[in-house]
């Protein structure tokens, strides 16, 4: 937990323990040699607390001017999954962090997600933990409210979440649709996968020939049918774009790819549970 | 003036309107002027004309080039795969999205590496220029300062054009520098010029219609704008608190919001880093301040919500059902109606 004593990360790790996740270190530099909440020890860098601990990921809660030292020393530190709650990184320094992350060979969540649940196990973030319950629909999303109520909507629908995963806001992030959805095809506790996505960029269109291939169903939603236009990035966005990021755009392709878009959000359960049942069937013919 | 500027000049001259926004030549705000009455009729023309929602409040009267050639020079970010990406093209001008993807060269830069020259000479290449001839070496060097520009001041697009062979000589014509928002904390400068000039918040737009929204976070914000419009309402405004909003940014938003003097406020908060608790205090604190009670619905679910719900009991104003959306559209059009019975 790098930032761990700052008021975000304190009230985090405090959620992200009682939620059952094992935080073994913090770091703020400084603040070396102290503890926080029963014992959790501070180090001074994340060299220390990783030659201590061997942690499988870091998770920032640090401001958005000390996310690129934070991030990088994690890298250099060799801790293979770093998970970026910060918002507001300046775009240059994404840039560098997701340069450095290929050459460790490590995988950078964020920046600006709400992180991972692994729903009833553990989290690593900032999503309310009690939204979410055990079961095989796999979720993947930009954004993090709308997350929430989306997992909220499923778990009073009685369908249960194995993964879910933010890939972050901003318009560059580290681990993309794509990859998450790789993973959930080979996850033997997932059956169904939600997407959610949103307008602009080209985040959900690059996913679509994953979708293509996959075996499992997926569920999309795309939130910003009646956004207001967005101010254009002059000519060089919409050179690179051509034609994409649209809401239009987006539904189409995806349809093609096969996934089942959902108009509203507050729909996506109606048809997780229609998929699951066809699922069930298909399973008992076999 | 313009004309006195064109009579010293002693040439036909471009009398182009000064706003922060591209598109300028297809709306007007570029005239040719060959002499210096036509530059005054220009110039009285475009001044105080408005261009993609800018006021033209002053012009630049220059040199009218003989052009030989118009080409194109950007650098910005390939988001989908987080890098900057220079673009060059022989065939720039105001039409370049139509230009055949073929006719630009595209090249990656890896951000640990940094530009160097053997990059900018790959790309003057590839557009088929010697690189021996005088145009190609100033082109290298041009889109060097670019990058550097592009680097320095944190630019998300540094973009010339039309960028104008006249005469052997390379002239930026027009030139565009937008700036991450996000760095703004370390681009004092840029900072103080978007704090005066007419750039405004993308967490707040104006919309036309009757329900005030406030939403924590873009995703949820568009998802909410959706839903009213799925039930027939329609939205007075976009306004996403942003996540970890405090109660200060809470009570601003509503206040903005209340200013549209909307028919119903739907208030929309799913708490993650941000607290319901902190929320609710903004709202009381906001209709503490307000002498009518506007129709408000509520919904305020996460992280401390039984909180937060405390806090807004103090106040009577509690509501946290799944179909606040509705409500709130409902509570617009049983207020329409009141309208018309008077």
């Amino acid at each position: 937990m790098q930032g761990i004593t700052g008021r975000q990360g304190l009230f985090h790790t405090q959620q992200m323990c009682a939620y059952g996740t094992r935080v073994v270190a913090g770091v703020t530099p400084g603040r070396g040699g102290q503890s926080v909440l029963r014992g959790i020890p501070v180090y001074d860098s994340v060299r220390e607390a990783a030659d201590e601990h061997s942690p499988d990921a870091s998770v920032l809660f640090v401001p958005a001017p000390m996310a690129k030292d934070a991030a990088l020393e994690a890298l250099d530190a060799d801790v293979k999954t770093v998970v970026i709650i910060t918002e507001h990184v300046p775009v240059h320094d994404v840039l560098c962090i997701l340069a450095y992350a290929r050459v460790t060979a490590s995988v950078v969540v964020g920046p600006n997600t709400f992180g991972v649940v692994s729903a009833a196990r553990s989290k690593i973030g900032i999503a309310p933990g009690s939204l979410f319950c055990e079961g095989v629909v796999g979720i993947v999303a930009r954004s993090g409210t709308l997350t929430y109520e989306i997992a909220s909507d499923l778990s009073r629908n009685r369908l249960g979440q194995s993964t879910v995963v933010g890939i972050g806001g901003d318009p560059v992030v580290g681990l993309s649709f794509r990859d998450v959805l790789m993973q959930f095809e080979s996850d033997r506790d997932t059956q169904v996968v939600v997407l959610v996505g949103e307008i602009g960029g080209s985040a959900e269109e690059d996913a679509c020939e994953m979708i293509e291939q996959m075996t499992k169903p997926v569920v999309a939603y795309i939130a910003g049918k009646t956004a207001p236009a967005g101010t254009r990035m002059g000519h060089a966005g919409a050179i690179i774009e051509r034609g994409r990021g649209g809401y239009e755009q987006k539904v189409a392709a995806l349809r093609r790819a096969g996934a089942q878009v959902v108009p509203l959000a507050q729909e996506v359960s109606n048809e997780v549970r229609r998929l699951l049942g066809e699922r069930a069937v298909k399973e008992e013919e076999h | 003036m313009a004309a006195e500027i064109a009579e010293q000049m002693c040439m036909p001259v471009v009398v182009k309107a000064q706003v922060l926004t591209g598109g300028r030549k297809k709306a007007g705000g570029v005239s040719f002027a060959d002499n210096p009455e036509q530059a005054a009729q220009a110039a009285s023309e475009m001044l105080g004309q408005t261009i993609g929602g800018f006021r033209v409040q002053s012009l630049l009267v220059e040199q009218r080039l003989d052009i030989q050639r118009e080409l194109y020079m950007s650098v910005t970010l390939d988001k989908a795969c987080a890098r900057p990406i220079l673009m060059l093209s022989l065939h720039g001008g105001i039409d370049i999205e139509e230009v055949a993807d073929e006719l630009i060269v595209r090249m990656h830069v890896d951000p640990l590496l940094g530009m160097h020259a053997f990059v900018a000479r790959d790309a003057v290449r590839r557009t088929g220029l010697r690189l021996d001839t005088d145009l190609a070496k100033k082109m290298v060097s041009l889109m060097m300062t670019l990058y550097s520009l592009f680097e320095i001041h944190d630019a998300d697009l540094v973009e010339i054009n039309p960028l104008v062979v006249s005469h052997g000589e390379l002239w930026a014509l027009d030139a565009k520098i937008t700036i991450d928002d996000s760095a703004l904390f370390r681009q004092q400068h840029h900072a103080d010029q978007k704090a005066g000039g007419a750039t405004r918040s993308s967490s707040f737009v104006k919309l036309d219609g009757d329900i005030g929204v406030i939403a924590n976070g873009a995703g949820i914000t568009m998802a909410t704008l959706d839903t009213i419009a799925h039930f027939g309402g329609r939205a007075a405004n976009f306004l996403d608190v942003g996540g970890g909003a405090a109660e200060e940014q809470m009570a601003a938003a509503l206040d903005a919001v209340l200013a549209l003097k909307p028919k119903s406020v739907l208030i929309n908060i799913f708490g993650g880093i941000t607290r319901c608790d902190d929320i609710a205090a903004g709202i009381a604190k906001a209709l503490d301040a307000c002498c009518t009670r506007p129709a408000l619905a509520v919904r305020l679910v996460g992280t401390n919500q039984e909180e937060g719900r405390r806090i807004l009991h103090g106040v009577g104003m509690i509501e946290a059902v799944k179909q606040a959306i509705a409500l709130a559209a409902q509570a617009s059009e049983v207020g329409s109606a009141g309208d018309n019975h008077r």
